[in-house]
């Protein structure tokens, strides 16, 4: 491909996603940076004049041996983690069942099915909340992590079943159509030939899934409420934040290590994930 | 023994209806082939057969037993598809094994199948691979051989070759033929391309709008077409007609248009009397390009057109002439060795034997 000039390269190319990089991680640098400087540089006023605003010299563990020995944060991951993968892994397995049926079987009203669970995924949160407050207080699920484990797949189900649907589509007809010719019952094609081809998709399916559950705040807010049953994102928020005390150094340290799992999940399925959302199944 | 029988055999999608009383016998070991433009029908009669359609009425039987109700995977039949339809995610060994472990063969068969399977197509050393990794020929190969290794009752193909280079088609095809032979398995194949109809086909089914034209060994087809739409899809280049009256002239048969008069032969003019009512009845002369020769002295004036050449098409093995006579446009197919140029006039000369005439009304043959 022939760029053009190299001006033209570093306007319109370059210094856009130079910016654009710089944004995106400048919080990121924050975090780190705050995370690891002592509370005495923390809280020094701006004007002093050893004030060091990008950059720490005498950096220190305090804040993290803070956060796990002075609050339950090692509950908090352990937490954060059963209920993201349980909710996850629930609604993968009804999300590709009821994706499969919505792009493949024919049967009466499956459009307006699909258009109705797209349409609960549009429901605000913010507002779910209250109706189900009342269901996980009937169940008696209140502050337990299945308060959590429950209410997730709300979201989380329509989202898979619509990525997996289309995922689906994308799937040549003809490949489960020998399946069935080869002797393989409507079922067993899809577990042998449709669902393993469609492992990219799950896998993004799974990725997003997992990412929601785990930044999910308002739910966690409002379902759990004894400081071992937190998850990190409230905990954190509610242990760490004391009436207009902010502990900086530890909140920081907390936002760096709860993003460590989902920033793991993601490099080690990248590649899977892109492809999944943007590639099809080639023949 | 595996004759496949339609009776009365229809399909209604929604309101519309593609196959239309498709009444069919296929014989034990026959090589069938369905030809046709498509969105005739021939496609979903297949599918109907394979069972991944819905009959709407009528039976499909295999072997005397009616299979309206099996699922596909009870039918014993394989399918070689279009598109190949290879499991991405399987090596070509697993995708040949595929459906024998689904119908439970011991472990020891499916890999003495796979092997003889590999030998008879000549791909052994793919057996490792997965299907991104194959050529468009390789492909379809294993397309076959995931079929043969099945020893099915019946071979169903749906236009297998058509995504295929034109040099390889045509070297598949005789592939597929000497596979046949070396099978003698019962085959049902699906085409939109007469020349594999033609080629491939013991007997061909002609469809058009869901309705069978004509049913025959290929060449009952090419010199007896049934009808003028048969006549005009068999063969290539297609037959040439023009509208003409025929008209009895002092015991002579005479077919005449603008420009062209032709004596028709004993025979056929023996079958336009019965048809003819009055003295200038309508009908179509049909004449195929091959039967059409430049005239020499031994060519009776009976059957000669004054022509103009608009288009040469030197082919090398033969001249594609297209002329002008009247007002009809004429395609002949001549001798290479003549010397023609565009906007010559010169004399055709038709082969009287090979004249076809059709009732321009229900377009059947005379």
């Amino acid at each position: 491909m022939i760029e053009g000039a190299v001006w033209r390269k570093w306007v319109f190319y370059n210094i856009p996603l130079i910016l654009f990089v710089f944004v995106l991680l400048f919080p990121f640098y924050w975090m780190i940076i705050t995370s690891f400087r002592p509370d005495g540089e923390l809280y020094r006023p701006w004007n002093a004049v050893n004030y060091q605003p990008f950059w720490t010299n005498k950096p220190t563990l305090e804040h993290f041996v803070y956060l796990f020995e002075e609050t339950d944060f090692g509950q908090w991951m352990i937490n954060t983690m059963f209920i993201a993968v349980t909710s996850t892994l629930i609604s993968l397995f009804c999300g590709v069942l009821a994706g499969y049926a919505l792009a493949r079987l024919n049967f009466p009203f499956a459009g307006s099915l699909g258009t109705v669970i797209f349409v609960t995924y549009l429901v605000p949160q913010t507002l779910l909340f209250i109706p189900l407050a009342e269901i996980i207080r009937n169940f008696h699920l209140g502050d337990t992590p299945w308060s959590l484990i429950l209410t997730y797949p709300t979201f989380l189900i329509p989202f898979c079943t619509w990525l997996m649907m289309g995922y689906f589509k994308a799937i040549p007809k003809e490949l489960e159509e020998c399946a069935r010719i080869d002797g393989a019952s409507r079922f067993k094609a899809m577990v042998y030939i449709i669902v393993p081809i469609a492992v990219p998709g799950i896998l993004s399916a799974g990725i997003i899934a997992f990412t929601l559950s785990w930044n999910e705040f308002i739910y966690a807010l409002v379902f759990l409420s004894s400081p071992e049953e937190k998850t990190v994102a409230v905990g954190v928020t509610s242990e760490l934040i004391r009436g207009d005390v902010f502990f900086w150094g530890s909140l920081m340290a907390g936002a760096l290590l709860g993003s460590v799992p989902v920033a793991i999940v993601y490099s080690f399925f990248v590649e899977h994930y892109v492809s999944g959302l943007t590639g099809s199944v080639k023949g | 023994m595996a004759e496949v029988t339609l009776t009365k055999l229809n399909k209604y999608f929604d309101t519309t209806h593609v196959v239309k009383d498709v009444d069919l016998q296929i014989r034990d070991k026959e090589f069938m082939v369905f030809v046709g433009p498509s969105g005739c029908g021939k496609t979903t009669t297949l599918r109907m057969i394979a069972g991944l359609e819905a009959v709407s009425s009528g039976d499909i039987r295999i072997e005397n037993t009616v299979v309206n109700q099996v699922p596909p995977m009870d039918r014993d039949i394989a399918m070689v598809f279009q598109n190949y339809a290879l499991y991405p995610h399987m090596s070509v060994a697993s995708n040949m094994a595929f459906g024998l472990k689904m119908r439970k063969f011991p472990r020891d068969q499916i890999q003495d199948r796979i092997k003889r399977a590999a030998a008879i197509l000549g791909i052994e050393n793919l057996l490792g691979r997965k299907p991104r990794q194959l050529s468009g020929g390789q492909r379809q190969r294993v397309a076959l051989g995931r079929a043969i290794v099945r020893d099915p009752k019946v071979f169903l193909f749906d236009e297998p070759l058509s995504n295929l280079d034109a040099k390889l088609r045509v070297q598949m095809r005789v592939e597929l033929k000497k596979l046949h032979e070396r099978l003698a398995v019962t085959s049902i194949y699906v085409t939109h391309d007469q020349v594999e109809a033609m080629t491939l086909g013991d007997r061909v089914v002609v469809m058009r709008d869901g309705v069978v034209q004509q049913v025959g060994e290929p060449l009952e087809l090419y010199n007896r077409p049934a009808n003028r739409f048969v006549a005009g899809f068999i063969g290539s280049p297609a037959m040439n007609f023009a509208d003409v009256t025929i008209s009895d002239q002092g015991g002579k048969v005479v077919a005449e248009a603008t420009g062209l008069k032709i004596v028709l032969p004993g025979e056929l003019a023996a079958r336009a009397r019965t048809h003819m009512n009055g003295a200038g009845t309508r009908a179509t002369l049909g004449i195929r390009p091959e039967d059409i020769h430049v005239a020499g002295a031994a060519d009776s004036p009976d059957h000669c057109l004054e022509a103009e050449v608009e288009v040469v098409e030197q082919l090398g093995s033969e001249i594609l002439l297209d002329t002008r006579v009247g007002q009809a446009l004429v395609v002949a197919s001549i001798d290479p060795n003549v010397r023609v140029r565009t906007h010559d006039k010169l004399k055709l000369a038709l082969n009287p034997e090979r004249l076809h005439l059709f009732d321009p009304e229900t377009e059947k043959a005379f």
